[in-house]
Protein backbone atom coordinates (compact mmCIF):
# COMPACT_ATOMS: atom_id res chain seq x y z
CA UNK A 1 0.00 0.00 0.00
CA UNK A 2 1.63 3.82 -0.45
CA UNK A 3 2.49 5.39 2.41
CA UNK A 4 0.83 8.06 3.16
CA UNK A 5 3.05 10.69 4.36
CA UNK A 6 2.08 14.69 5.87
CA UNK A 7 4.07 16.42 2.81
CA UNK A 8 3.13 20.26 4.58
CA UNK A 9 5.13 19.56 7.60
CA UNK A 10 8.05 17.68 5.40
CA UNK A 11 8.07 20.60 3.28
CA UNK A 12 8.10 22.74 6.53
CA UNK A 13 10.71 21.01 7.88
CA UNK A 14 12.64 20.95 4.02
CA UNK A 15 12.08 24.31 3.90
CA UNK A 16 10.40 24.35 0.51
CA UNK A 17 7.92 26.14 -0.48
CA UNK A 18 5.38 23.94 -2.77
CA UNK A 19 2.54 24.88 -4.26
CA UNK A 20 -1.01 23.10 -3.71
CA UNK A 21 -0.14 21.11 -7.06
CA UNK A 22 3.76 20.34 -5.80
CA UNK A 23 2.06 19.56 -2.84
CA UNK A 24 -0.85 16.87 -4.30
CA UNK A 25 2.04 15.31 -6.92
CA UNK A 26 4.32 14.78 -4.00
CA UNK A 27 1.84 13.20 -1.65
CA UNK A 28 1.30 10.90 -4.23
CA UNK A 29 4.60 10.05 -5.72
CA UNK A 30 6.31 10.11 -2.54
CA UNK A 31 3.54 7.37 -1.28
CA UNK A 32 4.52 5.32 -4.05
CA UNK A 33 8.27 5.11 -3.93
CA UNK A 34 8.46 4.82 -0.12
CA UNK A 35 6.08 1.59 -0.90
CA UNK A 36 8.69 0.41 -3.19
CA UNK A 37 11.44 1.60 -0.68
CA UNK A 38 9.71 -0.35 2.76
CA UNK A 39 10.99 -3.69 0.89
CA UNK A 40 14.46 -3.10 2.47
CA UNK A 41 12.76 -4.28 6.01
CA UNK A 42 11.60 -7.33 4.26
CA UNK A 43 15.69 -8.61 4.99
CA UNK A 44 17.12 -5.75 7.55
CA UNK A 45 17.43 -8.11 10.17
CA UNK A 46 18.42 -7.33 13.93
CA UNK A 47 21.42 -8.66 13.86
CA UNK A 48 22.85 -7.08 10.24
CA UNK A 49 25.36 -4.04 11.11
CA UNK A 50 24.53 -0.98 9.63
CA UNK A 51 27.04 0.79 6.49
CA UNK A 52 27.03 4.38 6.40
CA UNK A 53 30.27 4.47 4.58
CA UNK A 54 31.93 1.99 2.00
CA UNK A 55 35.47 2.62 3.01
CA UNK A 56 35.11 3.15 6.69
CA UNK A 57 37.36 5.69 8.08
CA UNK A 58 37.35 7.15 11.45
CA UNK A 59 39.65 10.39 12.73
CA UNK A 60 41.42 11.39 9.41
CA UNK A 61 43.30 14.19 10.12
CA UNK A 62 45.60 16.39 8.17
CA UNK A 63 48.24 18.20 9.76
CA UNK A 64 47.42 21.75 11.05
CA UNK A 65 49.10 24.08 8.84
CA UNK A 66 48.35 27.52 7.79
CA UNK A 67 47.42 28.40 4.12
CA UNK A 68 45.70 30.67 1.71
CA UNK A 69 42.19 30.48 1.99
CA UNK A 70 39.64 32.95 0.54
CA UNK A 71 39.51 36.55 0.40
CA UNK A 72 36.87 38.65 2.59
CA UNK A 73 35.94 39.73 -0.76
CA UNK A 74 36.41 36.47 -2.92
CA UNK A 75 34.18 35.21 -0.03
CA UNK A 76 31.27 37.40 -0.63
CA UNK A 77 31.10 38.05 -4.13
CA UNK A 78 28.74 35.06 -4.81
CA UNK A 79 26.64 36.99 -2.05
CA UNK A 80 23.00 38.12 -3.39
CA UNK A 81 22.66 40.63 -0.99
CA UNK A 82 26.32 42.51 1.15
CA UNK A 83 26.21 45.29 3.61
CA UNK A 84 29.48 46.83 5.08
CA UNK A 85 31.23 43.61 4.16
CA UNK A 86 28.96 41.22 5.66
CA UNK A 87 26.09 38.89 4.09
CA UNK A 88 22.27 40.52 4.74
CA UNK A 89 19.27 38.53 5.36
CA UNK A 90 15.73 39.74 5.50
CA UNK A 91 14.88 40.31 9.34
CA UNK A 92 15.24 37.09 11.98
CA UNK A 93 13.24 38.80 14.29
CA UNK A 94 10.55 41.48 14.65
CA UNK A 95 12.45 44.98 15.51
CA UNK A 96 11.07 46.13 18.79
CA UNK A 97 8.68 49.42 19.26
CA UNK B 1 35.61 10.11 -44.97
CA UNK B 2 38.44 10.50 -42.48
CA UNK B 3 37.60 11.28 -39.07
CA UNK B 4 38.64 14.97 -37.98
CA UNK B 5 40.99 15.42 -35.15
CA UNK B 6 38.71 15.84 -32.70
CA UNK B 7 37.59 12.38 -33.45
CA UNK B 8 40.50 10.59 -32.45
CA UNK B 9 41.37 9.37 -28.85
CA UNK B 10 43.32 11.19 -26.36
CA UNK B 11 46.48 8.46 -27.06
CA UNK B 12 46.27 8.90 -30.33
CA UNK B 13 46.67 12.51 -30.96
CA UNK B 14 49.32 12.69 -28.02
CA UNK B 15 51.36 10.70 -30.08
CA UNK B 16 50.79 13.25 -33.57
CA UNK B 17 51.44 16.43 -30.70
CA UNK B 18 54.63 15.45 -29.46
CA UNK B 19 55.67 14.00 -33.46
CA UNK B 20 55.28 17.95 -34.11
CA UNK B 21 52.25 16.49 -36.69
CA UNK B 22 49.46 18.64 -35.29
CA UNK B 23 49.41 21.44 -32.30
CA UNK B 24 47.19 21.55 -29.52
CA UNK B 25 45.71 24.75 -31.21
CA UNK B 26 45.05 22.14 -34.43
CA UNK B 27 42.82 19.62 -32.06
CA UNK B 28 41.15 22.54 -29.96
CA UNK B 29 40.05 24.21 -32.83
CA UNK B 30 39.04 21.20 -34.50
CA UNK B 31 36.62 20.26 -31.11
CA UNK B 32 35.25 23.80 -31.17
CA UNK B 33 34.40 23.34 -34.99
CA UNK B 34 32.59 20.21 -33.70
CA UNK B 35 30.79 22.21 -30.78
CA UNK B 36 29.63 24.73 -33.24
CA UNK B 37 28.14 22.19 -35.88
CA UNK B 38 26.16 19.71 -33.77
CA UNK B 39 25.88 21.82 -30.21
CA UNK B 40 22.50 23.62 -30.60
CA UNK B 41 20.72 20.23 -31.75
CA UNK B 42 22.73 18.25 -28.79
CA UNK B 43 22.29 21.48 -26.08
CA UNK B 44 25.60 19.15 -24.39
CA UNK B 45 27.68 22.23 -22.85
CA UNK B 46 25.74 25.17 -20.53
CA UNK B 47 29.33 27.09 -20.91
CA UNK B 48 31.70 26.85 -24.00
CA UNK B 49 35.04 27.83 -22.54
CA UNK B 50 36.69 29.51 -25.45
CA UNK B 51 39.18 31.70 -24.31
CA UNK B 52 40.40 30.00 -21.63
CA UNK B 53 40.37 26.85 -23.58
CA UNK B 54 42.61 28.72 -26.13
CA UNK B 55 45.09 30.34 -24.23
CA UNK B 56 45.60 26.75 -22.50
CA UNK B 57 46.52 24.83 -26.21
CA UNK B 58 48.95 27.95 -26.63
CA UNK B 59 50.54 26.97 -23.55
CA UNK B 60 50.84 23.02 -24.53
CA UNK B 61 52.15 24.92 -28.20
CA UNK B 62 54.68 26.91 -26.26
CA UNK B 63 55.98 24.27 -24.25
CA UNK B 64 56.28 21.91 -27.12
CA UNK B 65 58.18 24.79 -29.22
CA UNK B 66 60.58 25.45 -26.46
CA UNK B 67 61.03 21.91 -24.55
CA UNK B 68 60.14 19.77 -27.06
CA UNK B 69 57.93 17.14 -25.80
CA UNK B 70 59.94 15.86 -22.66
CA UNK B 71 58.27 15.23 -19.77
CA UNK B 72 54.53 16.68 -21.55
CA UNK B 73 51.88 15.13 -19.36
CA UNK B 74 50.02 12.74 -21.39
CA UNK B 75 46.74 14.89 -20.98
CA UNK B 76 47.59 17.93 -22.01
CA UNK B 77 46.62 19.34 -25.35
CA UNK B 78 43.49 16.94 -25.19
CA UNK B 79 40.52 18.81 -25.35
CA UNK B 80 38.43 17.99 -22.25
CA UNK B 81 34.67 18.74 -20.99
CA UNK B 82 33.31 18.76 -17.65
CA UNK B 83 30.08 17.94 -15.54
CA UNK B 84 28.42 21.45 -14.39
CA UNK B 85 28.85 20.02 -10.93
CA UNK B 86 32.09 20.19 -10.66
CA UNK B 87 33.74 23.29 -9.64
CA UNK B 88 36.00 25.98 -11.91
CA UNK B 89 37.61 29.08 -10.63
CA UNK B 90 36.29 31.82 -11.98
CA UNK B 91 33.93 29.84 -14.85
CA UNK B 92 29.99 29.68 -13.70
CA UNK B 93 29.41 25.79 -12.20
CA UNK B 94 25.17 25.67 -11.83
CA UNK B 95 24.95 21.83 -11.46
CA UNK B 96 22.58 22.23 -13.71
CA UNK B 97 19.76 23.99 -11.36
CA UNK B 98 18.38 27.36 -11.23
CA UNK B 99 19.36 27.81 -7.72
CA UNK B 100 23.09 28.10 -8.78
CA UNK B 101 22.60 29.89 -11.86
CA UNK B 102 24.63 33.21 -10.88
CA UNK B 103 27.52 31.04 -8.90
CA UNK B 104 31.25 31.84 -10.29
CA UNK B 105 32.87 29.45 -7.85
CA UNK B 106 35.77 30.99 -6.31
CA UNK B 107 38.14 27.80 -6.15
CA UNK B 108 38.69 24.55 -8.32
CA UNK B 109 37.74 21.07 -7.54
CA UNK B 110 40.66 18.73 -6.87
CA UNK B 111 40.18 16.54 -10.86
CA UNK B 112 40.40 19.79 -12.75
CA UNK B 113 43.05 21.51 -10.44
CA UNK B 114 45.32 18.67 -11.38
CA UNK B 115 44.04 18.22 -15.10
CA UNK B 116 44.31 22.20 -15.60
CA UNK B 117 47.91 21.84 -13.92
CA UNK B 118 49.01 19.12 -16.30
CA UNK B 119 48.20 20.95 -19.62
CA UNK B 120 44.81 19.84 -19.94
CA UNK B 121 42.54 21.90 -22.23
CA UNK B 122 38.73 22.77 -20.62
CA UNK B 123 36.15 23.07 -23.41
CA UNK B 124 33.58 23.33 -21.44
CA UNK B 125 30.99 22.68 -18.58
CA UNK B 126 28.40 19.93 -19.53
CA UNK B 127 24.92 20.13 -19.09
CA UNK B 128 23.19 17.51 -16.77
CA UNK B 129 20.28 16.67 -14.65
CA UNK B 130 20.17 18.91 -11.89
CA UNK B 131 22.26 18.43 -8.79
CA UNK B 132 23.13 14.94 -10.91
CA UNK B 133 19.52 13.45 -9.50
CA UNK B 134 18.34 11.78 -12.83
CA UNK B 135 19.45 8.19 -15.32
CA UNK B 136 18.17 10.74 -18.73
CA UNK B 137 19.53 14.75 -18.31
CA UNK B 138 16.00 15.93 -18.76
CA UNK B 139 16.06 16.62 -14.87
CA UNK B 140 18.26 20.07 -16.13
CA UNK B 141 16.77 23.64 -15.51
CA UNK B 142 18.49 24.41 -18.68
CA UNK B 143 16.72 21.75 -21.12
CA UNK B 144 17.63 18.36 -21.90
CA UNK B 145 20.49 17.22 -24.10
CA UNK B 146 20.17 14.85 -27.08
CA UNK B 147 21.78 11.42 -28.02
CA UNK B 148 23.65 12.10 -30.46
CA UNK B 149 22.83 8.69 -31.91
CA UNK B 150 18.94 9.64 -31.79
CA UNK B 151 18.00 13.15 -31.37
CA UNK B 152 14.70 12.03 -30.19
CA UNK B 153 16.38 9.91 -27.03
CA UNK B 154 18.39 10.68 -24.36
CA UNK B 155 21.83 10.47 -23.56
CA UNK B 156 21.05 9.21 -20.19
CA UNK B 157 22.12 10.32 -16.96
CA UNK B 158 23.03 12.53 -15.03
CA UNK B 159 26.35 13.67 -16.85
CA UNK B 160 23.86 13.87 -19.90
CA UNK B 161 26.25 16.61 -21.51
CA UNK B 162 29.47 14.72 -20.63
CA UNK B 163 28.61 11.89 -22.65
CA UNK B 164 27.12 13.12 -25.73
CA UNK B 165 30.11 15.66 -25.58
CA UNK B 166 32.52 12.74 -25.80
CA UNK B 167 30.64 10.36 -28.06
CA UNK B 168 29.82 13.80 -30.41
CA UNK B 169 33.57 14.53 -30.86
CA UNK B 170 32.96 18.24 -29.69
CA UNK B 171 35.67 16.51 -25.92
CA UNK B 172 38.30 13.27 -26.50
CA UNK B 173 37.34 12.61 -23.00
CA UNK B 174 35.42 14.09 -19.83
CA UNK B 175 34.57 13.55 -16.37
CA UNK B 176 31.40 12.98 -14.70
CA UNK B 177 30.34 12.05 -11.58
CA UNK B 178 28.35 8.41 -10.89
CA UNK B 179 26.18 8.31 -7.59
CA UNK B 180 23.90 5.45 -9.13
CA UNK B 181 25.56 5.28 -12.47
CA UNK B 182 25.85 8.54 -13.64
CA UNK B 183 28.64 7.72 -15.93
CA UNK B 184 28.26 4.01 -16.83
CA UNK B 185 24.52 4.22 -17.61
CA UNK B 186 25.33 7.50 -20.19
CA UNK B 187 28.00 6.08 -21.30
CA UNK B 188 26.39 2.96 -22.56
CA UNK B 189 23.68 4.56 -23.92
CA UNK B 190 25.55 6.96 -25.71
CA UNK B 191 28.12 3.96 -27.18
CA UNK B 192 31.40 5.41 -25.26
CA UNK B 193 33.69 4.09 -22.28
CA UNK B 194 32.17 5.10 -18.46
CA UNK B 195 34.34 4.17 -15.91
CA UNK B 196 33.96 4.82 -11.85
CA UNK B 197 36.79 4.00 -9.82
CA UNK B 198 36.91 2.62 -6.32
CA UNK B 199 35.36 5.30 -3.65
CA UNK B 200 37.80 7.88 -2.77
CA UNK B 201 40.14 6.81 -5.51
CA UNK B 202 39.21 10.78 -6.84
CA UNK B 203 38.93 12.97 -4.59
CA UNK B 204 35.38 14.74 -4.23
CA UNK B 205 36.78 18.46 -3.32
CA UNK B 206 34.65 20.87 -5.34
CA UNK B 207 32.48 18.07 -6.12
CA UNK B 208 29.00 19.75 -5.48
CA UNK B 209 27.39 16.92 -3.04
CA UNK B 210 24.44 15.16 -3.49
CA UNK B 211 25.42 11.96 -1.53
CA UNK B 212 28.35 12.18 -0.02
CA UNK B 213 29.04 8.18 0.33
CA UNK B 214 27.69 7.39 -2.81
CA UNK B 215 29.44 10.48 -5.38
CA UNK B 216 32.68 9.44 -7.29
CA UNK B 217 34.17 11.52 -9.84
CA UNK B 218 34.38 9.20 -12.90
CA UNK B 219 35.71 9.13 -16.74
CA UNK B 220 34.15 8.96 -20.33
CA UNK B 221 36.54 8.34 -23.24
CA UNK B 222 36.66 6.43 -26.68
CA UNK B 223 38.76 4.04 -25.60
CA UNK B 224 39.90 1.91 -22.64
CA UNK B 225 43.43 3.48 -22.84
CA UNK B 226 42.39 6.86 -22.20
CA UNK B 227 40.33 6.32 -19.54
CA UNK B 228 42.59 4.69 -17.81
CA UNK B 229 45.18 7.72 -18.55
CA UNK B 230 42.50 10.44 -17.41
CA UNK B 231 42.14 8.52 -14.06
CA UNK B 232 45.92 8.18 -13.75
CA UNK B 233 45.76 12.45 -14.26
CA UNK B 234 43.49 12.58 -11.21
CA UNK B 235 42.97 9.93 -8.61
CA UNK B 236 45.49 9.84 -5.52
CA UNK B 237 44.92 11.11 -1.81
CA UNK B 238 43.32 14.47 -1.16
CA UNK B 239 44.09 16.22 1.87
CA UNK B 240 41.04 18.53 1.30
CA UNK B 241 38.96 15.15 1.34
CA UNK B 242 38.90 12.97 4.26
CA UNK B 243 37.37 10.45 2.44
CA UNK B 244 39.97 10.11 -0.19
CA UNK B 245 42.11 6.49 -0.21
CA UNK B 246 45.30 7.46 1.32
CA UNK B 247 47.20 5.60 -2.14
CA UNK B 248 49.87 7.88 -3.64
CA UNK B 249 48.63 8.80 -7.99
CA UNK B 250 49.96 5.48 -9.62
CA UNK B 251 49.70 4.74 -13.57
CA UNK B 252 46.60 2.64 -13.78
CA UNK B 253 47.33 1.92 -17.95
CA UNK B 254 50.49 -0.75 -16.56
CA UNK B 255 48.75 -3.92 -17.33
CA UNK B 256 46.68 -2.79 -19.60
CA UNK B 257 47.11 -5.42 -21.93
CA UNK B 258 48.18 -8.01 -20.22
CA UNK B 259 45.04 -10.21 -21.57
CA UNK B 260 42.65 -11.96 -19.86
CA UNK B 261 43.77 -15.60 -20.18
CA UNK B 262 43.09 -17.13 -16.64
CA UNK B 263 40.51 -14.44 -15.56
CA UNK B 264 37.80 -15.95 -13.39
CA UNK B 265 34.80 -13.66 -14.28
CA UNK B 266 31.65 -14.07 -12.63
CA UNK B 267 28.22 -13.48 -14.69
CA UNK B 268 25.33 -12.07 -12.70
CA UNK B 269 22.92 -13.94 -14.21
CA UNK B 270 19.69 -12.96 -12.45
CA UNK B 271 20.17 -9.59 -13.69
CA UNK B 272 20.41 -11.12 -17.23
CA UNK B 273 17.38 -13.25 -16.93
CA UNK B 274 15.24 -9.58 -15.71
CA UNK B 275 12.53 -8.91 -17.15
CA UNK B 276 13.09 -5.32 -18.33
CA UNK B 277 16.12 -6.65 -19.97
CA UNK B 278 15.85 -6.13 -23.92
CA UNK B 279 16.16 -9.05 -26.10
CA UNK B 280 19.14 -6.80 -27.78
CA UNK B 281 21.37 -6.29 -24.43
CA UNK B 282 20.90 -9.74 -23.39
CA UNK B 283 22.09 -11.32 -26.51
CA UNK B 284 25.02 -8.81 -26.62
CA UNK B 285 26.15 -9.52 -23.09
CA UNK B 286 25.98 -13.13 -23.93
CA UNK B 287 27.90 -12.52 -26.71
CA UNK B 288 30.81 -10.53 -24.78
CA UNK B 289 30.86 -13.16 -22.42
CA UNK B 290 31.48 -15.55 -25.02
CA UNK B 291 34.22 -13.57 -26.11
CA UNK B 292 36.16 -13.05 -23.00
CA UNK B 293 35.73 -16.95 -22.57
CA UNK B 294 37.79 -17.10 -26.02
CA UNK B 295 40.33 -15.52 -25.49
CA UNK B 296 41.04 -17.28 -22.07
CA UNK B 297 39.06 -16.34 -19.47
CA UNK B 298 36.37 -18.69 -16.97
CA UNK B 299 32.95 -17.66 -16.96
CA UNK B 300 30.48 -18.66 -14.19
CA UNK B 301 26.95 -17.96 -13.20
CA UNK B 302 27.06 -15.78 -10.04
CA UNK B 303 24.45 -14.46 -7.21
CA UNK B 304 23.83 -11.43 -5.39
CA UNK B 305 20.75 -12.22 -3.61
CA UNK B 306 20.06 -9.10 -1.80
CA UNK B 307 21.37 -6.83 -5.54
CA UNK B 308 17.75 -6.69 -5.79
CA UNK B 309 17.41 -4.86 -2.68
CA UNK B 310 20.17 -2.31 -3.47
CA UNK B 311 17.91 0.04 -5.44
CA UNK B 312 15.36 0.33 -2.52
CA UNK B 313 18.24 1.10 -0.06
CA UNK B 314 19.67 3.69 -2.55
CA UNK B 315 16.40 5.30 -2.73
CA UNK B 316 15.98 6.39 0.99
CA UNK B 317 19.98 6.64 1.32
CA UNK B 318 21.28 9.12 -1.64
CA UNK B 319 18.01 11.19 -0.76
CA UNK B 320 18.81 11.02 3.10
CA UNK B 321 22.28 12.11 1.87
CA UNK B 322 20.88 14.81 -0.51
CA UNK B 323 18.70 16.44 1.92
CA UNK B 324 21.38 17.55 4.32
CA UNK B 325 23.50 18.42 1.89
CA UNK B 326 21.34 20.22 -0.06
CA UNK B 327 20.19 22.63 2.89
CA UNK B 328 22.79 24.65 2.51
CA UNK B 329 21.49 26.42 -0.72
CA UNK B 330 19.32 28.73 1.61
CA UNK B 331 19.49 32.11 -0.41
CA UNK B 332 22.15 33.56 2.11
CA UNK B 333 25.82 32.85 0.51
CA UNK B 334 25.77 32.53 -3.25
CA UNK B 335 23.19 31.66 -6.01
CA UNK B 336 19.76 32.60 -6.14
CA UNK B 337 17.52 34.45 -3.41
CA UNK B 338 13.51 34.93 -4.06
CA UNK B 339 12.91 38.36 -4.30
CA UNK B 340 10.68 40.69 -1.79
CA UNK B 341 10.30 37.88 1.04
CA UNK B 342 10.13 39.74 4.30
CA UNK B 343 11.34 37.30 6.81
CA UNK B 344 14.57 34.83 6.82
CA UNK B 345 12.60 31.88 6.83
CA UNK B 346 10.12 32.68 3.86
CA UNK B 347 13.19 34.10 2.29
CA UNK B 348 14.96 30.18 2.44
CA UNK B 349 11.93 28.81 1.65
CA UNK B 350 10.75 30.28 -1.29
CA UNK B 351 14.25 30.37 -2.53
CA UNK B 352 14.48 26.66 -2.54
CA UNK B 353 10.51 26.25 -3.54
CA UNK B 354 11.31 28.82 -6.76
CA UNK B 355 15.43 27.59 -7.37
CA UNK B 356 14.80 24.07 -6.95
CA UNK B 357 13.36 21.50 -9.68
CA UNK B 358 10.84 18.78 -9.31
CA UNK B 359 12.94 15.85 -8.68
CA UNK B 360 15.23 17.37 -6.60
CA UNK B 361 12.42 18.49 -4.46
CA UNK B 362 10.78 14.76 -4.00
CA UNK B 363 14.11 13.77 -2.70
CA UNK B 364 14.78 16.16 -0.62
CA UNK B 365 11.09 15.62 0.64
CA UNK B 366 11.97 11.97 0.59
CA UNK B 367 15.19 12.59 2.58
CA UNK B 368 13.77 14.61 4.98
CA UNK B 369 11.10 12.15 5.81
CA UNK B 370 12.71 9.26 5.87
CA UNK B 371 15.55 10.95 8.42
CA UNK B 372 12.92 12.27 10.56
CA UNK B 373 11.68 12.04 13.86
CA UNK B 374 9.76 8.44 13.83
CA UNK B 375 10.75 7.21 10.96
CA UNK B 376 14.32 6.89 10.96
CA UNK B 377 14.86 3.61 12.24
CA UNK B 378 12.21 2.19 9.57
CA UNK B 379 13.77 3.71 6.34
CA UNK B 380 17.14 5.49 6.76
CA UNK B 381 18.61 2.82 9.22
CA UNK B 382 17.25 0.35 7.87
CA UNK B 383 18.85 0.98 4.11
CA UNK B 384 22.15 1.30 5.88
CA UNK B 385 21.46 -2.50 6.89
CA UNK B 386 20.44 -3.24 3.23
CA UNK B 387 23.72 -1.25 2.25
CA UNK B 388 25.84 -4.06 4.69
CA UNK B 389 24.43 -6.75 2.87
CA UNK B 390 25.50 -6.25 -0.71
CA UNK B 391 28.54 -5.51 0.25
CA UNK B 392 28.67 -9.07 1.85
CA UNK B 393 27.33 -9.99 -1.44
CA UNK B 394 30.39 -8.75 -3.87
CA UNK B 395 32.98 -9.91 -1.11
CA UNK B 396 31.23 -13.53 -1.25
CA UNK B 397 31.24 -13.59 -4.97
CA UNK B 398 35.04 -11.67 -5.30
CA UNK B 399 36.30 -14.37 -3.14
CA UNK B 400 35.59 -16.64 -6.13
CA UNK B 401 35.80 -13.79 -9.26
CA UNK B 402 37.90 -11.61 -10.34
CA UNK B 403 35.52 -9.30 -11.97
CA UNK B 404 31.74 -9.54 -11.93
CA UNK B 405 30.01 -8.47 -15.49
CA UNK B 406 26.86 -7.56 -16.15
CA UNK B 407 24.49 -5.31 -18.81
CA UNK B 408 25.40 -2.05 -17.50
CA UNK B 409 21.98 -0.77 -18.03
CA UNK B 410 18.45 -2.94 -19.00
CA UNK B 411 17.63 -0.99 -22.34
CA UNK B 412 18.75 0.90 -24.58
CA UNK B 413 18.21 4.83 -25.14
CA UNK B 414 14.85 5.83 -24.22
CA UNK B 415 12.87 8.44 -25.96
CA UNK B 416 12.85 11.81 -24.36
CA UNK B 417 9.43 12.03 -21.96
CA UNK B 418 9.41 8.11 -22.01
CA UNK B 419 9.91 8.10 -18.08
CA UNK B 420 9.42 11.54 -16.83
CA UNK B 421 5.97 10.97 -15.40
CA UNK B 422 7.18 8.02 -13.64
CA UNK B 423 10.03 8.40 -11.12
CA UNK B 424 10.00 4.77 -10.56
CA UNK B 425 10.62 3.91 -13.76
CA UNK B 426 13.20 6.20 -14.37
CA UNK B 427 15.08 4.95 -11.15
CA UNK B 428 14.91 1.52 -12.91
CA UNK B 429 17.56 2.39 -15.54
CA UNK B 430 20.24 2.32 -12.76
CA UNK B 431 18.96 -1.06 -11.15
CA UNK B 432 22.50 -2.59 -12.68
CA UNK B 433 24.86 0.07 -11.65
CA UNK B 434 23.60 1.24 -8.05
CA UNK B 435 25.03 -1.48 -6.12
CA UNK B 436 28.97 -0.75 -7.26
CA UNK B 437 27.86 2.51 -5.68
CA UNK B 438 26.82 0.92 -1.91
CA UNK B 439 29.92 -1.14 -2.18
CA UNK B 440 32.17 1.73 -3.80
CA UNK B 441 33.86 -1.22 -5.91
CA UNK B 442 34.97 0.24 -9.36
CA UNK B 443 32.88 -0.53 -12.57
CA UNK B 444 33.34 -0.05 -16.52
CA UNK B 445 30.70 -0.16 -19.09
CA UNK B 446 31.90 -0.11 -22.57
CA UNK B 447 30.21 -0.98 -25.76
CA UNK B 448 29.55 -3.94 -26.73
CA UNK B 449 27.24 -3.68 -30.07
CA UNK B 450 24.16 -1.98 -31.42
CA UNK B 451 20.67 -2.91 -30.93
CA UNK B 452 18.41 -3.44 -34.05
CA UNK B 453 17.50 0.40 -34.07
CA UNK B 454 20.88 0.90 -33.96
CA UNK B 455 21.31 2.28 -30.59
CA UNK B 456 24.40 1.07 -28.52
CA UNK B 457 24.33 -1.77 -25.72
CA UNK B 458 26.81 -1.19 -22.87
CA UNK B 459 28.64 -4.02 -21.26
CA UNK B 460 29.43 -3.52 -17.36
CA UNK B 461 32.50 -5.11 -15.37
CA UNK B 462 33.23 -4.68 -11.92
CA UNK B 463 35.73 -5.27 -9.86
CA UNK B 464 37.10 -5.69 -6.46
CA UNK B 465 37.76 -2.53 -4.00
CA UNK B 466 40.81 -0.90 -4.55
CA UNK B 467 41.16 -3.03 -7.95
CA UNK B 468 40.68 -0.96 -10.52
CA UNK B 469 43.39 -2.38 -13.06
CA UNK B 470 41.43 -5.98 -13.27
CA UNK B 471 38.62 -3.86 -14.36
CA UNK B 472 40.54 -2.34 -17.01
CA UNK B 473 42.56 -5.01 -18.39
CA UNK B 474 39.19 -6.82 -18.99
CA UNK B 475 37.23 -3.90 -20.75
CA UNK B 476 40.37 -3.42 -23.11
CA UNK B 477 40.63 -7.37 -23.52
CA UNK B 478 37.03 -7.14 -24.92
CA UNK B 479 37.59 -3.73 -26.79
CA UNK B 480 40.48 -5.07 -28.46
CA UNK B 481 38.66 -8.35 -29.68
CA UNK B 482 34.93 -6.42 -30.22
CA UNK B 483 36.52 -3.31 -32.36
CA UNK B 484 33.45 -1.76 -31.93
CA UNK B 485 34.15 0.57 -34.17
CA UNK B 486 30.14 2.57 -35.06
CA UNK B 487 29.68 6.47 -34.37
CA UNK B 488 26.52 8.00 -34.53
CA UNK B 489 25.28 8.94 -37.98
CA UNK B 490 24.73 12.94 -37.30
CA UNK B 491 28.45 12.83 -37.45
CA UNK B 492 28.17 11.97 -41.29
CA UNK B 493 25.97 15.07 -41.93
CA UNK B 494 28.20 16.91 -39.97
CA UNK B 495 30.58 18.97 -42.55
CA UNK B 496 34.32 18.17 -43.37
CA UNK B 497 33.67 14.48 -41.22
Amino acid sequence: MPVEIDVDHVARLARLALTAEERERFRRQLGLILEHAERVREVAADDVPPTSHPIPRSNVLRPDEPGPTLSHEEALAGAPDVDAGRFKVPPIIEAEG
Amino acid sequence: MPAELCDLTGHELGARLRSGDVTATDVLESSLERVRAVDERLKTFLTVTEDEARAAAARVDEWLTSRGDRRLPDVAGIPLALKDVLTTRGIRSTAGSKILEPYVPPYDCTAWARLRAAGSVLAGKTNCDEFAMGSSGENSAYGPTRNPWDLDTVPGGSSSGSAAAVASGQAVWALGTDTGGSVRQPAALSGIVGFKPTYGRVSRYGLIAFASSLDHVATFSRDVRDAATLLSAIAGHDPADATSLPDPPADYGEGLDAGVAGLRVGVVEDWLETEGVQPAVRAAVRASVDRLVALGASAERVSLPYAEYALSAYYLIAPAECSSNLARYDGVRYGYRAPGASDVVEMNMRTRGEGFGDEVKRRIMLGTYSLSAGYYDAYYGQALKVRTLVIRDFEEAFSRFDVLVSPTSPTVAFRLGEKTEDPLAMYLSDVFTIPANLSGTPAASIPCGLSPEGLPIGFQIMGRLADERAVLRTAYALEQDLGFSARPALLDSVAGS
